[in-house]
Parts: structure tokens; sequence; C-alpha cells
């Protein structure tokens, strides 16, 4: 929870910096997503402000339940899943491909990772459609997270 | 060809031309200030340091710009259908624009105000009036959309409407075109309009949270016609003042007949005690009017309509210290209040001259009783001397409206001599004067109208643009002019066109509203009673003849989008959710052959297209809005087949559904 905090401190501590090194005297410009270098871009955790997800040894099937219910209205649009492609790739084996920070990451904050993650440029080749920002909250994502561990078969 | 000869050709030519040039409306270039495209420009990428509200007139709608580049952000439809935004076409909109005499797809928006705190902008709403079917609007400034629309009864034309008082208590609405009051005894003579034509002043309530409308009660006054109005501010807060002209009272040929009387009125409210004889009970109750109550839920993404049928009316000739008459010279149309509260100027469009009134001097008259021998028609008339500050000494040809600035000064507009005078508010002097291309109506200056004005810009809403863009055939755009006022003389900067008629605009710092503008709608908070929640509940449903899709759009697909077991005679409703939860993610809706315009739907909102067909055959539809790269294929097809067909109800996508 500390980490978070901290986290979070950083994180508005760069917002605001941002913010500020944008103000011009007579008209003002933000950049909701601001390219940076790729060089600093970790692939294992992706970008955004989840830097450690503490997983269960076993299943919050509570929580895995409520996750398929956000993921059924806002996900399995394009997702099946199973290894099945529709838009985008099907969600069988996704919990174990990825490290949770990045899935974490990834579905909160979509945009800037499609513009430097090297796995998602070349899936962007495949499906030619960004995937969308479903506007996600933490809590929402952590449960869609559950839910796809509990999809790749967590007890 | 011998010298003198020669020279007697220049100098005819020097003469013609300078004789041509004086009958243009003065020359063009010359008044631009040298460095104006570098202070108008924002470059790619950057934000413009006002929002500009600007009415869209005959057109009904309300446009928004940027200041200083005069670049067109959006146009929000208010008293017309919009089919860009298939506002008035969706199920859901229709009710917006419902009135006591049916459906109005188009009125004529007149002006617009923004709701204030303590005489300031507080950037929650905008309201605006319509002119014609008389009625009050709300927009709502997260949304960009019209929230409420109420129906004003008892009056002939909304022309003198939107104005608010200090906190947005009330917006006044009052009728341009006296009448008869609603109801069976209203079908008089028109030449009986001396003893029968009344006119109505609205005091609509505004609830500080919601925002929403209520008529707490009205004035009926005497019969003439109600031009434009400010509310009190600062010393004058309690106080509204409305210009009146035809105070002859004619009924025909008002050019020449209304313009007869060497002076008109401002007439001066004290709503404060209104409200309190209402409170006491003093007010009559009116039961044979019929208005219109719109409302729209940001929830249900529907709007309401009913009718209302009681309005609390005080006749103001039955008080001695509810309404007094200004004598005003001559016709006046703007009646504008100064930051402070302390001056009311008058801008008689037929006057040679700009009376400024003293709110000080007008409170010790009515202490004094410094009235006129006569009342007006039952309402006492205070002498002109006796409420005057001063008088503005030629300034030039048909003022029309006046704003303030930060320091001290005043602009007003004037109609037939096309220019913009600045004049100092203390010793009445005129400080400068710039011409405008051409008959500027009414001008704006940035929170020209609060307590504490912006300043910096000032802009000319003109109605004549003639030469001043590539023509378009017999009809041309009306044109804005952006002035810099933060120097001693105007300086000219930018012409840009806008959108039907500007009668009157608004300006907002940016940093007051772009955080709080809304980016989607929450797919969770949807409470439309036809939302699909997911693609997994997407269905076609028959209920007799009425058939309900329940249909989803996301990148790039809807679903349903294989469609079969619609029959001709079939009233086929579909309610489109877009479960897209990004900004800036519409998506639209269309099916060939649909009488009723197409859908553009927000992220997270469900909205209704009813499609009746015609004729026996295959269907497309399609997304109308550009989505992805994938965008071209986000289509489908609905089945026809004739009228009892055994063609079976079903739908999928992607897949047969066994």
């Amino acid at each position: 929870m500390k980490k978070l905090i901290i986290f979070f401190a950083i994180g508005i501590f760069i917002y605001a910096c941002s913010n500020n090194s944008n103000q011009n005297s007579s008209t003002s410009s933000r950049n909701s997503s601001s390219k940076a270098t790729t060089s600093d871009y970790d692939p294992k955790r992706g970008e955004g402000k989840h830097d450690k997800v503490e997983l269960g040894d076993k299943l919050d099937a509570k929580m895995a339940e409520e996750g398929k219910t956000i993921a059924n209205l806002k996900c399995a649009s394009c997702h099946k899943y199973t290894d099945e492609k529709l838009v985008g790739p099907g969600w069988a084996g996704v919990s174990n491909k990825h490290q949770p920070e990045w899935i974490m990451n990834f579905i909160t904050n979509p945009d800037p990772m499609i513009d430097k993650d090297p796995e998602l440029q070349a899936q962007l080749e495949i499906c030619l459609v960004r995937m969308p920002n479903q506007n996600l909250s933490d809590d929402d994502a952590r449960k869609i997270l559950e839910f796809m561990r509990q999809n790749d078969g967590v007890k | 060809m011998n010298l003198k000869r020669h020279l007697m050709w220049v100098t005819a030519v020097a003469v013609a031309a300078t004789s041509f040039q004086a009958c243009k409306p003065r020359g063009a270039g010359s008044a631009v200030a040298g460095n104006a495209a570098e202070r108008t420009y924002v470059p790619p990428g950057q934000y413009d340091e006002f929002y500009n509200f600007v009415s869209g007139g005959f057109s009904g709608q309300m446009s928004v710009y940027g200041l200083p580049s005069g670049r067109l952000f959006r146009v929000i439809p208010v008293f017309s259908v919009d089919p860009e935004k298939g506002w008035g076409f969706s199920e859901e909109t229709k009710p917006m624009l419902q009135t006591s005499h049916g459906f109005v797809p188009w009125d004529d928006l007149h002006h617009i105000e923004a709701s204030f705190t303590d005489g300031m902008p507080d950037g929650k709403w905008m309201f605006a009036n319509s002119n014609n079917t008389p009625r009050l609007a709300r927009i709502n400034l997260k949304t960009y959309r019209t929230d409420e629309i109420i129906e004003i009864p008892n009056t002939g034309g909304n022309h003198c409407s939107p104005f608010t008082t200090e906190n947005s208590e009330y917006v006044i609405a009052a009728t341009r075109f006296s009448v008869p009051p609603d109801g069976p005894e209203s079908d008089v003579p028109i030449s009986s309009y001396k003893e029968n034509f009344k006119g109505h002043v609205s005091f609509v309530s505004v609830d500080k949270e919601t925002g929403e409308f209520d008529i707490a009660f009205q004035l009926k006054t005497p019969g003439v016609n109600f031009d434009l109005s400010s509310a009190g501010k600062g010393v004058s807060n309690g106080w509204l003042f409305m210009s009146c002209y035809n105070t002859e009272q004619a009924h025909t040929l008002l050019e020449v007949n209304a313009s007869k009387n060497d002076k008109d009125f401002i007439m001066a409210i004290n709503w404060k005690k209104a409200e309190e004889y209402v409170k006491a009970g003093r007010g009559k109750k009116q039961t044979n009017v019929r208005y219109a109550h719109n409302k729209w839920d940001e929830h249900t993404h529907s709007a309401t309509h009913e009718i209302k049928t009681e309005v609390t009316v005080l006749d103001v000739t039955e008080f001695d210290d509810l309404v007094y008459l200004i004598p005003c010279p001559k016709s006046p149309h703007g009646t504008d209040v100064s930051p402070t509260g302390e001056y009311i100027v008058g801008s008689g469009k037929l006057a040679a001259l700009i009376p400024v009134f003293s709110f000080e001097k007008f409170q010790k008259a009515i202490a004094n009783k410094d009235f006129e021998g006569e009342r007006y028609d039952g309402v006492p008339v205070i002498k002109y001397e006796s409420a005057l500050h001063g008088e503005v000494q030629k300034p030039g040809l048909g003022p029309l409206h006046t704003e303030f600035d930060d320091k001290g000064n005043a602009y007003t507009s004037f109609f037939v001599s096309s220019e913009v005078v600045k004049w100092r508010i203390k010793d009445l002097e005129i400080l400068d004067r710039q011409p405008t291309y051409y008959s500027v109506g009414h001008l704006m200056v940035a929170g020209g109208n609060s307590k504490k004005p912006y300043g910096k810009y000032l802009v000319a809403y003109n109605k004549i643009t003639k030469d001043r863009f590539l023509p378009t055939g017999p009809e041309l755009c009306h044109s804005a002019q952006l002035f810099d006022i933060s120097g001693d003389k105007m300086e000219l900067l930018l012409d840009f066109p806008t959108i039907g008629e500007p009668h009157y605009a608004q300006a907002v710092p940016a940093d007051l509203l772009m955080d709080k503008s809304l980016q989607i709608y929450d797919i969770n908070a949807n409470k439309h009673p036809h939302k699909t929640n997911g693609e997994s509940e997407a269905k076609v449903e028959r209920n007799g003849n009425t058939v309900r899709v329940y249909m989803t759009t996301i990148r790039s697909h809807i679903t349903p989008d294989v469609i079969e077991g619609i029959q001709l005679g079939d009233e086929v409703y579909f309610h489109v959710t877009n479960i897209e939860q990004d900004w800036d993610m519409p998506h639209g809706f269309a099916i060939k052959g649909a009488n009723n315009s197409e859908l553009l739907v927000m992220p997270g909102e469900t909205t209704t297209l009813k499609w009746v067909p015609d004729r026996v055959g295959i269907f497309p539809f399609y997304c109308t809005d550009f989505c992805s790269a994938l965008h071209q294929e986000m289509s489908g097809y609905v089945r026809v087949s004739p009228k009892g067909s055994n063609v079976p109800i079903s739908s999928y996508t992607g897949e047969k559904a066994e």
C-alpha cells in the first residue's frame, strides 16, 4: 500500500511538471500521451502506474466472477475467452504469458503502450484496430485479471 | 494633348476616385493592426484563451468558437433539429422540441447569457431564448447539450431574454409583441391594442444544483414592446432594467407609428419586492395557460415532455413600489448595467445621444417622488433629469448595445454608422471609434456583462458582410470582427464567418471550462430502458408489429449484424448502445430507406432510430462515423419479408446462433 502511495505521489509530481512546462503565456497546450523515448520502456512491466501487482496463490472466486461481468460488457466484443482470435487475440493463456503488471498497465493505459511495446506493435499489424481505452478503474482491471487467471485454470 | 488638359483629366480621375471611396463604407485593410496574424494565430496543438459561445440567430443553434483564433469547434442544437447529431430525429431527442403547439423543428435563437455566481460566469450553463415560439433553454457546459427547454405563456415573442440576475436566481423572459393574455378572452380586435394587449415579464427560477427551470411568477405590464434587459448587480442587485419601445402602443406600421415619441422607457423592476408580494400571496393563479416543459436526463439518455397549465401573475399596476419607468430616447434597444451596477446605459436606436442613468439618482428620485405628473397606464414615470447621470453627445448613428471593460470604459455598437465607439463612463468622453464591416448589431466584450470584465477582446457581430469574404451567392455569412481592446485604441485583428445571425455572445476563459468537459458517458450509469449491457445481451424482440433491436457498437462491428424475420408493416426500433468507453469514439448508425435521419451515439450512450421498412428485400446498415481502419467493415444486413411470412425472428454476429 505504501508503495502504491509513493507511486501515486511520483505520478502526480510528474504530471504537474509536464503540465507546467507546457504552459505558455497566451495559449496553453496539453498532451494526453507524451511520446517518450522507448529506451526506458520495460517490455516486461509495460507502462502505467501499476508497478507491483500482488497475486494470491489461490483464485479469489468472487473477484473473478465480478471480473467476468465487467469483461462481458467491456471486452468480450473483441476478445473470446478461448484461443480463437476475434477482433483481438483470444484470452486463453494470457495470464501465463504476461506479467500481471503488464496486463494491468495495458488494459488501463493502452494507447501509450501500443505506441511502444514491441509485441503490441506486432499485434497491431495483425489486428489493425488499436485496443480501445475502455476506462477501466484499477479495481475493474484487477478483477478482470483475476478472471483471466480463472480462465487459465487457476483454482 | 496639352498639359492643361492632361492635368484636368488627372484631377477628374482623382476626384472621382476620392468620391467613390467616400461612398463605400470606409476602406478595409488600413484598420488592421500590423501584427494581427501573430496575435490571433494559435499554433497546431495549442488552445485558445477563451471559449466564445455565439448565438446562431435564425439557425436556432448556438455555436462554440475559440478566441482569439475564431476557429469553430461545435454547433449545439438548441431550438432546431440538427442532422449532424441526430438531434430532433432520434426517439430520445424528439420531446425536446415539443411545444404546446406541437413539434417545432426550427426556431429563432436570439441571445445567450452565462449562468452567474456573484455576477461572474460560473461555467455551469448557458441560457438561450427562442424568439418565435417563446421559450427558454439551458445548455449544459459539461456535455455541450441542451438540457432543458421551457415555453413561456402569455407571451408574443420572447426577445427580451435570457438575461439573468446576479446569482442566476432568475432568467428573464419578456414579450417583444404584447398580446392579450392567453385564454378564450384573447379573441379581440387587433385595433383594440391599447385596451386589451398586455406585456408579460417572466421570472424563471433556476435550481442552483440541477439548474431546473420553473416559472416562479410573471408580471403583467402595460402593452409595449420589450426589447432587451439587464439585471442590476452590485449596488443595483435586486433590480431589472428593460428597454421598452412602441410606447405609442401602435398595432400597425410600427416602422412609422412606433417611432413617434421622442422618448420611450427603460422599465425598472424591483424583483426582490416582486418576490415578497408573490410570497405574501398577492399574485393571481392563471390556469388557462398551456406551456411545454422539456427535460433531458443524462442517465436515461432521453428527454421528457410535459404540458403545464398554471402560472402566478402579478399585475404591476396594483402596486406602487414594484415598477417604475425611466424616459429614454428613442426606441431603446440595449439597456446595459455597468460592472459596479451604478450606471444604466440606454442605447436608443433612433437617438442621437446615449443617456446614462445613475442608480443612486434613480433611488433618490423614487424617495423624493420625483415623478412626471401622469402615470403611464398606471405605472409611475420618473423625471428624465432626476435619474440622469449624463449624455454621451454625438456618439454616432443608431446605438444598439453597450458592454464594458475592466478599466471603467464602455463600448457601444452603432448599426447605422457601422462603428464601435469607446467612451469613459465617468465623464462620458469619447475615447476612440473604429469602423466595422458592416452594420454591427450586438457586440461582446469578454465578460463585458459581468461584475469583473475580463477585457482584452471585443467582438463585433455584424449584420452585413457584403464584400468581406469570397461570395457564395445571394446569401452570405454574417461576420464577427475581433478587436484587441487592451490598449488606448481598439485594434482590429480578425474577421471570421459565423452561423445564422449572431445576436449576442459570451466569452468564458478556457480554463474555467476545459477540465470539466465530459469525455464519455459511464456505461454503468446508463439507465436507458432499452440499453444493451454488452454483446451477450444483444437481441431482437418482436411484440405484435413492434420489433426492438438491442444493438451494440464497438470498433469495428455492430451486434447483431445479421437480422431476419422483419416483416412489412413492422415498426422497427434500433436501440443502439455504444459500448466504447474511450473519448471521441462515437459510432453512427444508418439503414437504407430510413425516413428519419441517422444516429450518432456517444460512448456509453443508448440512442434509438425508428425505421418502418417500405418494401421486401435486404437492407444494409452501417456505422456512419469513421471509427477505425476497419470502419468500412462495420456494417450488417436486415432481411425484410412480406407480412405473414414464416421467416422467424433471428439475429447473430460472426457465427450463426443455434
